[in-house]
């Protein structure tokens, strides 16, 4: 009498649709999942751990490369950790350039997450087209920051500076002449918030260009109705948070539940599924974009109507600006000790969330009254999501093991840090 | 015919040199073989290189259809890139894993290959300019590509490798179910055309209509069911789980490594070709002109040589496929099998009761 064994198989660490380094054991009966058991920490880069060791001004680019795929949002939590603790009050045109750029990284986000999580299944055209899109908010991210992706924008107290006024122009070269450097140029003729309002005109049509293509497409929907579903007690007990909970019908929004920044000023809506399958939060997520893209219009008009300072004019916290720098002595001093030391915050401990593209991001910082946290836990989202995994794709097929990843938007950054 | 033309001419040039008697000796017993092997060169060589600017067609086409512009570095817009390919794939090691059955892998490429060419025998390029006019064309196509299973079946398992070993049992399942399909499918166009000779099924659609006299408007969802069978014959997208990601990652040729993944490659791209000329020929018309007996274009265009027409209708089909790949995204394997025994046989079984029916009534116009 032949044992049957259950055949056990690594969906390993380099693999094409493992998202980062995700080593999944799978034990398959056939084809069949009966157990997956994800091993994560190949990514790990002990964040926390250097985290105690920087000055809170110097651990803030390694909160971009936490969930590297939507960066500033990752700061932003950082940032209003600190600044709950130190009471550090942000000027409100601050405020609406978080917000802005919140939702400008959401979109970032679920660009990429359409693009990788369409190409997963096989239908490699909207990569592309999501990665287009992709560039011209990265183009946006550089000019107010200087850098493409990880953007150290965000510090406590504020932005590090205020919109540009002019975006970079690209120069003729031997692959564009200048009648076709001409035309790339169109929409960076005005400031940085004339080059968003472009974008955020042309976006509704690019997201409709990727609706036509998988929405009612009859093979997408074979692979993403009734994958994964979830039910949503258990979407809540197994600590699901962002587009995974609101697809399973949970409606919970840390922007409408526990507004924050300016977002209650804001006239947005949040999109809720009904089945809880990959399907619905494909829906979720790219209705969300539309949402996003209303937010961002809106604080554009704010920004261009209001200018204001952009960082708190606390001198404990805020740096000074450089004229005053370079004359006075007070602030040169102010200067030294803020980029050296760094500037101490109380003691204490808080927790801060934000609505991060894949759910709730948060940040618990004890501080001991130092220039550096004592111990700063980061909550990452995409961790409750990747434990779920066996309970999730238990009973299905190895091919839709593919889909249940692509639908918990997985990103190793956050999930190992 | 072709053949007295040739004959005078080389008769004529050697007849002066004085050397045409003496070559006629030597010849003359063997001709009819030296005479079908020129037939076939005259196939083969066009039909590989088309195979080879075809991976080309496809990489440009799916870079234009995905904003971006595809080989455009190895030659003027990248046509020597399926050269580079070629010469890259020739000096590349051949790998034979560990307890393989070395006789078997390195024969299981060409068992893939040799049936897809063997194919292109009966396959009728104009009125005339056909290799084999056999009479069980169909039949005798029917049998080459079930062959191809073979070369599929013996790569996976000669590549001592579980994936492997899987992927060709999926594939061969893929195909022998599509296969069905297929066949009943092309059962419809033999009872429309009262004929297994794919030449006297071409000349079956002609007519005074052109383009509506073919087949593929009573047969219509046969030539639908057929062209996406073809499809999932070839593992091309959205059919392509045995070659595409998960486990597999390429399925039954993942232990092929320089000439052995060439000639899998080059098999499976003639087979696309080969579908895309089937098509054309059962359902398309074939070397017809689509607007014959029309008002004003008819004669314009009834000069134009039966070979162009066929490419023409080739070169749709071939497009198509990749127009396939570029936009949809794949099949879960058991939902290509359900696809393909529980949609399309069935389908193609009512079909031929239909067609049978119609062919009694008098308004069966083909």
């Amino acid at each position: 009498m032949a044992e049957i064994k259950n055949y056990t198989m690594n969906f390993g660490p380099q693999h094409p649709a493992a998202h980062g380094v995700l080593r999944l054991v799978l034990e398959l009966d056939g084809e069949v999942i009966e157990r997956a058991d994800p091993h994560i920490g190949l990514l790990h880069r002990a964040t926390e751990k250097l985290a105690e060791h920087k000055t809170f001004l110097q651990t803030v680019p390694y909160m971009d490369r936490l969930d590297y795929v939507s960066m500033m949002m990752n700061e932003h939590a950082y940032v209003m950790a600190i600044e709950k603790l130190a009471g550090i009050e942000v000027p409100i045109r601050a405020q609406y350039i978080r917000v802005m750029f919140d939702e400008i990284t959401r979109i970032l986000n679920h660009l990429l997450w359409l693009g990788a999580s369409a190409l997963d299944l096989g239908a490699m055209s909207p990569m592309f087209y999501t990665f287009r899109e992709r560039e011209a908010l990265m183009d946006a991210y550089e000019a107010v920051s200087g850098a493409r992706m990880h953007a150290a924008y965000y510090r406590p107290g504020g932005v590090y500076r205020d919109l540009p006024d002019t975006m970079p122009q690209y120069q003729a070269s031997k692959i564009h002449n200048a009648a076709a450097v001409n035309k790339l140029n169109e929409n960076r003729q005005g400031s940085l918030l004339d080059y968003l309002e472009d974008f955020s005109n042309r976006f509704p049509k690019n997201v409709d260009e990727y609706e036509t293509l998988l929405t009612e497409n009859r093979i997408w929907k074979q692979r993403t109705v009734g994958i994964g579903v979830v039910s949503p007690e258990r979407a809540l007990a197994l600590g699901f948070t962002g587009p995974m909970l609101r697809g399973s019908g949970v409606v919970w929004d840390l922007r409408k539940k526990q507004p924050y920044e300016v977002y209650d000023r804001l006239d947005f809506d949040i999109p809720v599924g009904v089945e809880g399958d990959c399907y619905d939060r494909y829906l979720v997520r790219v209705e969300e974009m539309r949402q996003s893209n209303r937010i961002v219009r809106q604080c554009i008009d704010w920004l261009r109507n209001n200018p204001g300072p952009v960082m708190t004019d606390d001198p404990k916290f805020g740096p000074p600006r450089r004229e005053s720098m370079k004359q006075n002595m007070e602030e040169l001093i102010h200067h030294f000790k803020l980029f050296t030391e760094g500037f101490h915050v109380p003691a204490g401990e808080v927790y801060s969330a934000v609505e991060h593209a894949k759910g709730e991001f948060g940040i618990y910082m004890v501080s001991d009254g130092a220039n550096k946290p004592y111990r700063m836990k980061i909550r990452a989202p995409g961790f409750s999501h990747l434990s779920s995994l066996d309970e999730m794709a238990k009973g299905h097929m190895i091919a839709d093991a593919v889909a249940i990843i692509g639908t918990q938007d997985i990103v190793f950054g956050e999930i190992d840090r | 015919m072709m053949e007295a033309q040739a004959l005078h001419l080389i008769e004529s040039l050697l007849s002066f040199f004085g050397l045409w008697e003496m070559l006629r000796g030597f010849i003359e017993p063997v001709w009819p073989a030296v005479w079908i092997v020129l037939k076939i060169v005259a196939i083969i060589v066009p039909l590989m290189l088309g195979v080879a600017y075809y991976t080309l067609a496809e990489r440009k086409v799916l870079g234009f259809m995905q904003v971006r512009p595809g080989p455009n570095r190895v030659g003027w817009w990248g046509l020597m890139q399926p050269i580079a390919d070629g010469v890259k794939l020739l000096c590349k090691e051949v790998i034979v894993p560990t307890g393989a059955n070395k006789f078997l892998f390195i024969a299981a490429p060409a068992l893939a290959l040799a049936p897809a060419l063997a194919a292109w025998a009966v396959i009728p390029f104009d009125d005339g300019l056909i290799l084999a006019d056999v009479n069980a064309g169909l039949l005798y196509l029917l049998a080459m590509t079930s062959l191809g299973v073979y070369g599929i079946i013996i790569a996976g398992w000669a590549s001592n490798s579980k994936y492997a070993f899987l992927g060709s049992l999926r594939s061969a399942a893929q195909i022998v179910s599509y296969e069905l399909a297929m066949g009943f499918a092309l059962v419809c166009v033999l009872l429309a055309a009262q004929s297994m000779n794919l030449g006297e099924i071409v000349r079956g659609q002609q007519g005074a209509y052109g383009m509506f006299g073919w087949y593929w408007i009573p047969l219509f969802p046969m030539f639908v069911v057929y062209f996406i069978a073809g499809v999932a014959e070839t593992n091309r997208a959205p059919f392509d789980m045995a070659e595409g990601e998960s486990e597999i990652v390429a399925g039954f040729h993942v232990e092929y490594s320089g000439m052995g993944f060439a000639l899998f490659f080059l098999a499976e791209y003639a087979n696309m070709i080969l579908i895309a000329a089937l098509t054309s020929v059962m359902f398309m018309g074939g070397w017809l002109n689509p607007f014959h007996g029309w008002p004003l274009l008819g004669a314009l265009t009834d000069g134009i040589p039966g070979l162009i027409w066929m490419l023409g209708k080739m070169f749709i089909f071939m497009f198509m496929f990749l127009w396939l790949r570029a936009t949809f995204p794949r099949y879960r394997y058991d939902q290509l099998m359900r696809l393909g025994w529980k949609v399309f046989i069935p389908l193609t079984l009512v079909w031929v009761v239909v067609v049978a029916a119609w062919m009694q009534t008098p308004y069966w116009l083909w």
